[in-house]
């Protein structure tokens, strides 16, 4: 039992019980352990099969019976996968593309959240429904006529083609009005006023500063939502310069099925962008997942 | 409550002229501008004119596009194609939503007992959920490949036969689904052990106290109190797998020499008609299907978060 959990049931009123309950909850407790622990190798192992793998020299890859390390650990297929396909270009595509995303969805969910939080304007409740409503309709449902309505722009094949159903989040507009109407007061915005602030100085000096948090998980989930995007870009993307990591890896597999060694490489590349930032960021990540119950 | 607002307080009114009012009223439009600007032209119009699509024989490749009625979903109603796709993602919805549910919640249990590695572990559950999902699914194919996959090789130490896991069209969508819930697992375990870190100590202990055994405490406290989270995981989770797509398209999607056929779930069969056959119209009918699915668990979820609230 933790400490300082319980100090009612330390002592039960019934002498044979303690004994008796302590080796059930010594037995629960670790069973409950040689689960988790259990799951958690499930969860990790394909992770780790790709990493090994990654490392393993092609004379390695079709071993049978399999070895769970590499025999002679090599880094031939992370430099091997950027001369067979332009993946420093993926790369750099999906870096771009993704901060152009979170750039958009901080600043487009700050001017919407403040708004929709603390002012009162006509149209304000019939807006933000809208906005919010809409969010449930799968893009996959709405997908066909945004792409019939970039041919005439000339926007099919191009980054902002691509970037753009990813600049605004119904979901981050949501987060921030939440906060902004809830943890910042008006008797501040009243106070700046009376000192004869502007409300874009307001919502610049004061609004924004005091939103770090909730504009921070907003701008983490825009930019894991562009990284992971694949969709789409598969279906503006028609020249391999604008491939990002997940197109660019998708036709190398089907071009080089058979070489496991650099796709796991290219794979390893794709995660460790996420992976940093979620090491990093673990804490805030979870709470906000767990918050809003809504995903990224 | 952003009630007092832009409005300042009575008393003061005089202070505040109707220059600064109209000042206040520009300045939410002028913000808001940009963001209903994009808000129409990526979301609110494709949605509206995804549903007229789908009245219209709108091809790709072609100057007329008539006006059909309901044409697009009758010829829908009658094709094996769909209704195919359908079942299968209907299949791989509810089992990948079970499944993860059921594993996830009694992880949750487990893990809200303990306190020294739950971050660890927590940490291990979450990590499928936030890595990109296309180099997740190609590890997963090299995984189920059945020459050299690990898993025909545990197969094969336990004197098993080999499976094809990809190629079979009886086990590929199992597959998927396994996958899958590999995936989301660790977001349903944490909105669980929110749920449960949210329940407040003395009922479990009064519970303690009446002499009730873990299993009872679990049955009687902790899961009826859980009951609104698993409603609402079971459906949020429903909703969004019935868009799947990518992991279809890189596992079961054959390189170009050997044209291999995808599991046809309803995002493929969209695709494909879209995309690859140019009928925007028609696969706009199924969008349209799609949306409406999505919108019916939707007012599943309104109707059981109502009756837990009764």
């Amino acid at each position: 039992m933790p400490p300082g959990r319980t100090p009612l049931i330390r002592r039960p009123p019934l002498a044979r019980r303690p004994a008796r309950a302590a080796t059930g909850a010594r037995a629960l407790h670790a069973l409950a352990h040689a689960v988790l622990a259990l799951g958690a190798v499930f969860m990790i192992l394909p992770m780790l099969w790709m990493l090994s793998t990654s490392f393993k020299p092609p004379p390695e890859i079709p071993l049978w019976p399999p070895h769970l390390l590499p025999q002679a650990p090599t880094l031939a297929n992370y430099t091997g996968i950027f001369e067979a396909a332009p993946f420093g270009r993926f790369f750099l595509n999906s870096a771009g593309l993704s901060l152009a995303a979170t750039v958009s969805v901080v600043v487009t969910s700050l001017l919407a959240g403040a708004v929709f939080g603390k002012y009162r304007f006509p149209g304000r409740s019939a807006l933000f429904m809208l906005i919010i409503s809409t969010a449930i309709v799968p893009f996959e449902s709405y997908m066909i006529p945004l792409y019939i309505q970039l041919i005439p722009i000339g926007w099919i094949n191009t980054y902002q083609g691509i970037a753009l159903p990813f600049l605004i989040m119904s979901f981050g507009i949501f987060l921030v009005r939440q906060h902004v109407a809830s943890a910042i007061p008006s008797e501040l915005l009243e106070a700046a006023r009376v000192d004869g602030a502007t409300e874009w100085w307001i919502l610049a000096r004061v609004i924004a500063p005091l939103s770090g948090t909730a504009l921070a998980a907003v701008g983490i989930f825009g930019f894991i939502q562009m990284w992971g995007a694949f969709l789409w870009p598969l279906l503006v993307a028609n020249t391999q310069l604008l491939f990002n990591m997940e197109v660019g890896l998708t036709a190398f597999q089907f071009r080089f099925s058979s070489d496991y060694g650099k796709l796991m490489a290219g794979s390893v590349i794709s995660v460790i962008p996420m992976l940093i930032i979620f090491l990093i960021l673990r804490r805030r990540i979870i709470e906000s997942v767990a918050l809003t119950g809504l995903k990224g | 409550m952003p009630a007092q607002s832009m409005a300042a307080p009575r008393g003061r009114v005089s202070v505040w002229p109707a220059r600064r009012r109209r000042h206040t009223l520009l300045f939410c439009y002028l913000a808001l501008a940009p963001v209903l600007a994009l808000f129409a032209y990526i979301r609110a119009f494709p949605i509206a004119w995804s549903v007229i699509l789908s009245f219209h024989r709108w091809d790709l490749i072609g100057a007329s596009k008539p006006f059909v009625g309901f044409a697009n979903y009758v010829r829908l109603a009658g094709d094996g194609n769909f209704w195919l796709a359908v079942k299968n993602t209907t299949i791989y919805s509810l089992a990948t939503v079970i499944a993860s549910t059921l594993l996830a919640l009694p992880l949750a249990v487990f893990l809200s007992g303990k306190t020294r590695l739950a971050a660890l572990y927590q940490t291990i559950y979450f990590l499928p959920v936030i890595t990109p999902m296309v180099p997740m699914a190609i590890a997963w194919k090299w995984i189920y490949d059945y020459n050299y996959g690990i898993l025909n090789y545990a197969l094969s130490l336990a004197r098993l036969p080999s499976v094809a896991w990809l190629t079979d069209e009886k086990v590929a969508l199992w597959a998927l689904i396994i996958m899958s819930v590999w995936k989301v697992l660790g977001y349903n375990l944490i909105l669980f052990l929110v749920g449960i870190r949210n329940i407040p100590d003395v009922y479990l202990e009064a519970a303690s106290l009446d002499g009730a055994t873990p299993w009872q405490r679990f049955r009687r406290v902790t899961f009826p109190l859980l009951r609104p989270i698993v409603l609402y995981v079971l459906v949020t989770a429903t909703i969004n797998s019935y868009n799947v797509f990518t992991q279809v398209y890189v596992m079961t999607l054959g390189s170009q020499a050997a044209p291999g056929h995808a599991v046809r779930v309803l995002v493929f069969d969209i695709y494909q008609n879209a995309f690859q056959y140019f009928h925007m119209g028609y696969a706009s009918a199924e969008a349209v299907i799609l949306t409406l699915i999505v919108l019916g668990f939707t007012l599943v979820q309104f109707g059981l978060v109502r009756g837990e609230e009764a």
